[in-house]
């Protein structure tokens, strides 16, 4: 948009410049035809610099937004941490190591793909979710189907992610009481989740894929915009909004990295490995209960399962991170 | 030729300018809502996401003029509206009855230290609400488990003399110091009493206090 709406105005210099130009060269000898292209490409650079000098003071004094980034710009996460919270850090790597997230057999968070895996195909409600669901690539099929999330699904006339993708099958196809599935939405020491379940699974079936969210339905850049306006909201006891703390690169809280999401490498680095497993709540996650537990932070009342606002906010952040490589579940603090 | 040319080429840029400076005072003053967003989609969309909230945590949803005014800048207000924030926030300022605004350090690190309180999970009424000052601060230099959010306060005391007023004022209401500050505003919103906040500020400004030791 700001390259586009800058364009006009190069272009119609150089339109000037060019449309009285090619009657007057037979006129004039080749010194002072050089002598007028030079001047002519003197005063364009000087054009040119002036726009991009403007374009990077409006740059600069505009919102934090994406397309004002250089990808790779800023700092890492970890940078400007101190001797102690590098030592963490490196201790949380060598843990990854050790439980190396790609090995089905030393990653707990595989324990949830497999459940996962046999919820989809148990009969539930009198159908079993492979024979009844389409999570946007066909009848029951999961290959690449957590890449192409969240989208618009016209027989709910919604914009859903994953989780509430899997939430309207249950309730819709078959037939079951969401009250009693949302009960059990995050697993607790007592009871497992059958949306952490089949999420982890089925985003599992995507890892060394892309993320793809679609984005072109009116209703998905709805989605996305509305996403954008809540995560710059400010509000509750402690004024925050999602960018107080993820605004700028290089931040943490206490000794945690947090990630910038104007940054494309940090964004694509947090939703490319959503579910994880986190190993300070012994159990996987997905991004439904990340944003549950930022809000919770935020001191602000518990936000719904796949609500308007968490899939909003899943979409904005979808498209910050896309074309991450999708390697799930990976494993968090 | 070309020499009566290059004022015309000189006015197109101004003119081009003059454009992007429009264009960018069009965009910044709808910043807050990005294209195909109402502030009835917004507030709609919000009420349908927190439906089991009580009444009273659905309240936290809705903005103060301060907030709004901060959201719709991203924190970037224009002279006039910052001017406006300051001075609304400024006269909510309070001060301990006892006008002491240096309390105990010892208590001070404690409220410094817990990041208590707020949350719908902190039902307790007997614990005091924290100040969480380490999320986002340095302080002590013993503790090494802190954020980086705000700037590092470690010997803020010792570099400021007479700093007391100055750093109340700020705890209790950091945006009648800096409009959009991202800290929060402790005493105005109820979240710190007055005396808390004076204990927080024997913590940053006491000679003793281990933040300048």
């Amino acid at each position: 948009m700001r390259d586009r709406r800058g364009e006009p105005s190069v272009t119609g210099i150089e339109n000037r410049s060019g449309s009285g130009g090619s009657g007057a060269i037979d006129r004039r000898s080749r010194v002072a035809v050089l002598a007028r292209r030079v001047s002519l490409c003197l005063a364009r650079s000087a054009a040119v610099a002036m726009l991009v000098g403007a374009a990077a003071v409006w740059a600069a004094a505009g919102p934090v937004d994406a397309t004002a980034q250089t990808p790779g710009s800023a700092a890492s996460p970890a940078a400007g941490a101190s001797p102690a919270s590098d030592k963490i850090d490196a201790e949380l790597e060598r843990f990854r190591r050790m439980i190396d997230a790609r090995d089905p057999f030393s990653n707990p968070g595989y324990l949830f793909v497999d459940r996962g895996s046999e919820l989809w195909t148990r009969t539930a409600g009198g159908a079993a979710l492979a024979a009844v669901c389409d999570l946007g690539q066909g009848l029951g099929k999961v290959e690449g189907a957590y890449a192409h999330l969240p989208r618009y699904f016209p027989d709910a006339d919604r914009v859903l992610d994953l989780e509430g993708r899997l939430l309207w099958c249950m309730t819709n196809k078959q037939g079951r009481d969401a009250k009693e599935i949302l009960k059990t939405r995050f697993s607790s020491p007592d009871h497992t989740s059958e949306l952490e379940d089949l999420t982890a699974f089925i985003a599992a079936k995507s890892n060394g894929q892309p993320l793809t969210p679609p984005l072109d339905h009116r209703r998905e850049k709805q989605a996305r915009a509305l996403g954008e306006a809540i995560y710059f909201r400010r509000q509750g006891p402690w004024d925050f909004s999602c960018a107080t703390c993820h605004g700028a690169p290089g931040k943490r809280i206490r000794l945690q990295a947090l990630p910038a999401f104007d940054d494309h490498r940090q964004a694509r680095d947090v939703m490319r490995t959503w579910p994880a497993y986190r190993v300070s709540q012994n159990t996987l996650r997905t991004m439904q209960h990340r944003l549950y537990d930022c809000f919770w932070q935020m001191r602000l009342p518990a936000v719904d399962y796949a609500s308007d606002v968490t899939i909003a906010l899943t979409v904005y952040l979808a498209a910050k991170g896309a074309g991450g490589i999708i390697e799930t579940p990976s494993i968090k603090r | 030729m070309s020499g009566r040319r290059l004022p015309i080429l000189l006015a197109v840029v101004a003119l081009a300018i003059v454009g992007f400076a429009a264009a960018n005072r069009l965009r910044q003053s709808r910043a807050s809502l990005p294209a195909g967003v109402t502030a009835a989609m917004l507030d709609q969309a919000i009420a349908a996401s927190w439906t089991s909230a009580d009444a009273d945590w659905k309240a936290r949803l809705r903005q103060d003029e301060t907030q709004r005014q901060c959201t719709e800048a991203r924190n970037k207000p224009a002279a006039d509206v910052a001017t406006a924030i300051q001075a609304r926030e400024r006269v909510r300022i309070v001060y301990p009855a006892d006008g002491k605004l240096v309390g105990d350090w010892a208590r001070g690190k404690e409220l410094a230290e817990s990041g208590y309180g707020g949350r719908f999970t902190d039902t307790s009424k007997a614990k005091p609400n924290g100040g969480n000052c380490y999320a986002c601060h340095q302080l002590a230099p013993s503790e090494i488990s802190y954020g980086t959010l705000g700037p590092s306060l470690t010997g803020y005391g010792r570099a400021h003399a007479d700093a007391a007023r100055a750093v109340y004022d700020k705890i209790f209401d950091s945006n009648a110091v800096v409009a959009c500050s991202q800290m929060p505003r402790f005493g105005a919103s109820g979240f710190l009493t007055p005396a808390q906040i004076a204990d927080l500020v024997a913590y940053v400004v006491a000679p003793d206090s281990p933040v300048n030791r």
